[in-house]
């Protein structure tokens, strides 16, 4: 930059950038990243206009004549075993994956946010406590936890929300704390608590607002482990109950199927593959693009 | 007329840990050591000294951004060492601050017109219509245009960053400015228009400035009174003039003989001396000749009008 602007009444002479038009280059230029955001679209368009590009509901029995017939142009993706249209139920079985994902994602952040922020921000005895707790947090397996309380309980949707939830804010709560914990020795910190600021102005305001990077990325990553742990509590036949439409549960039906009738494991297994490897990859990218060291550059 | 502001005997020690032995033993690290300090108002008191001299540390504390260990700090005659949040807040907008580094000391997620804003919004002064107004006048009379508002500090330069910072610091209107090496990172021709800017601020506003510097020269052309620190303590302090003309400590004239000068045949022989070597050499004075009670430690003793040194009365 010349000295010319630096004089008074110079007039800039490029229209403004915020931080996030760079990360927002910096994700076009990924193409893994960007072809799983595409498919990501994809799902999430196919998961909500799911009754109008599918002939039947996904519960309905409407072709029991033709029960396990294998895919043809009538049945794209063939009949499962109790005569009701495959496709169908792939698609609405991204809706229970997907809104899974999300409100488990939605759950996790809103956990890990606040955790993180108090125990980025006050550091000493907060910390300890919250560190400890991702602790115990990080050495059980969800999966084992989630079955135990999925048996008590009784399975069911917002269950296994709340499961995921409660594992997946670890994540969140560790990548917000190291964020904060960076930022709140930054002068313009200081500043403001020269200012009189309150520490929860602060944190509201400055800190978090300067961790968006680490929460959007913690959020996106949060989705695929939801997704996964779905699957697999349906599979296990304690996650969500038939006849809704979930691919891990119509994995476990056909894997009875599997030797006769291929689509009834393949359909089911290839679109929870797509979903969580788009997911992932869109969430990676984000992540680099995102990157508070990159910043500006 | 009380002064605006007022350090006295004010301590900053560290407890250090001892890597020897099993049990964790403590000792202490005193950073700064009984600074004794008026900011008189209207006027620009120089605080100098090398890295690690305390410098910085002692400008937090006048802040009350870092604790003291002991001593008093006092704002316009009222003191506010021990002040709870709620209390110290009217007193945060009378004494405001501008760090070294401006690009960390500008919140990136903001523009300048709410970084400037910010000090008025947290005060709740006027409507968030008035404060963005109040903003954009401000970095108008730091000179920048109004139309800057809507930018983002990373799309500055480094001395477009200092005038916000300047801005923000004084759109409060405060009596104190702690300005904490606000030059240091800036090159030559940049560095003399915000020294510009202060000073022409200073006048029109009547503010009192706090300089924390390193850099003699600045120092010099700046402020109506140094004071000089060395290991955590102030060693000498006269008016600006004095100092640099009759120096009394040997820190002091090592400071200066720093300043590199630039007629080959103006320069004298300079001899860099260790910490250890000017710990050992402070000044000694006969109590008999001076007058003054024999002491075990240092202390300050007067030298005419203003100008104190630290020496050793035996």
């Amino acid at each position: 930059m010349t000295d010319l602007t630096t004089l008074p009444g110079a007039v800039p002479d490029h229209r403004q950038r915020s931080p996030l038009h760079f990360a927002w280059r910096r994700f076009v230029a990924n193409k893994a990243a960007v072809v799983g955001g595409a498919v990501l679209i994809l799902l999430i368009l196919m998961a909500v206009f799911a009754p109008l590009i599918t002939k039947s509901p996904p519960t309905a029995q409407d072709f029991l004549g033709e029960a396990l017939a294998f895919p043809s142009a009538g049945h794209w993706f063939g009949v499962d075993d109790l005569g009701r249209d495959f496709f169908s139920r792939i698609v609405y079985g991204a809706r229970v994956s997907l809104s899974i994902g999300f409100s488990a994602a939605v759950f996790s952040v809103l956990i890990g946010i606040p955790l993180g922020a108090l125990a980025g921000y006050y550091e000493g005895r907060i910390d300890w406590i919250v560190m400890r707790i991702i602790e115990i947090f990080s050495v059980v397996p969800p999966l084992l936890a989630a079955m135990l309380l999925g048996a008590l309980v009784g399975g069911g949707y917002w269950m296994i929300i709340f499961i995921a939830g409660l594992f997946g804010w670890v994540q969140v709560c560790l990548l917000v704390r190291a964020q904060i914990k960076a930022f709140k020795e930054k002068e313009f910190v200081r500043a403001a608590q020269a200012l009189g600021a309150s520490p929860g102005y602060i944190i509201r305001r400055h800190l978090i607002p300067n961790s968006v990077s680490p929460i959007i990325v913690g959020f996106v990553l949060a989705i695929p482990l939801a997704m996964m742990l779905e699957a697999s509590l349906s599979f296990l036949g304690v996650g969500v109950p038939p006849p809704t439409p979930s691919w891990g549960q119509m994995i476990n039906t056909g894997m009875s199927f599997m030797y006769f009738y291929w689509h009834l494991a393949v359909f089911p297994t290839l679109a929870l593959a797509v979903t969580v490897m788009a997911t992932t990859l869109f969430g990676d990218g984000l992540r680099d693009a995102l990157d508070p060291t990159l910043k500006g550059k | 007329m009380t002064a605006a502001l007022e350090l006295r005997g004010l301590c900053k020690s560290y407890p250090l840990r001892d890597p020897n032995g099993w049990l964790p033993r403590y000792r202490e690290l005193r950073v700064v050591r009984d600074v004794d300090l008026t900011v008189e108002s209207n006027s620009i008191v120089g605080l100098v000294g090398e890295s690690g001299s305390g410098k910085t540390t002692t400008g937090m504390m006048a802040l009350r951004l870092t604790e003291p260990t002991a001593g008093r700090i006092l704002v316009g005659g009222q003191d506010i060492t021990r002040m709870e949040a709620a209390a110290l807040k009217p007193f945060r907008a009378k004494m405001q601050v501008v760090f070294q580094d401006s690009y960390s000391a500008l919140d990136p997620m903001f523009t300048l017109a709410q970084i400037v804003a910010e000090p008025l919004h947290v005060h709740g002064r006027g409507s968030a219509r008035e404060q963005t107004e109040t903003a954009l006048d401000w970095l108008e009379r730091v000179g920048l245009h109004r139309s800057y508002g809507s930018r983002y500090p990373h799309e500055l330069s480094g001395g477009q960053r200092q005038r916000v910072a300047i801005a923000r610091a004084l759109v409060l209107r405060p009596d104190v400015l702690i300005a904490d090496e606000p030059t240091s990172a800036l090159d030559v021709s940049v560095k003399a228009q915000i020294i510009n800017l202060l000073q022409d601020l200073q006048a029109e506003m009547g503010l009192s400035i706090l300089f924390i510097s390193h850099d003699l020269s600045v120092v010099r052309s700046l402020t109506d009174k140094v004071a000089v620190m060395f290991n955590g303590r102030i060693v000498e302090e006269a008016a600006t003039e004095d100092i640099f003309i009759r120096p009394q400590h040997p820190y002091t004239r090592s400071l200066l003989d720093a300043i590199p000068v630039l007629n080959p045949r103006d320069r004298r022989d300079r001899v860099f001396r260790s910490r250890e070597d000017l710990e050992a050499d402070i000044p000694r004075l006969s109590a008999v000749a001076t007058g003054l009670p024999p002491a075990p430690t240092p202390r300050l003793i007067p030298h005419g009008p203003g100008h104190r040194y630290e020496a050793l009365v035996q």
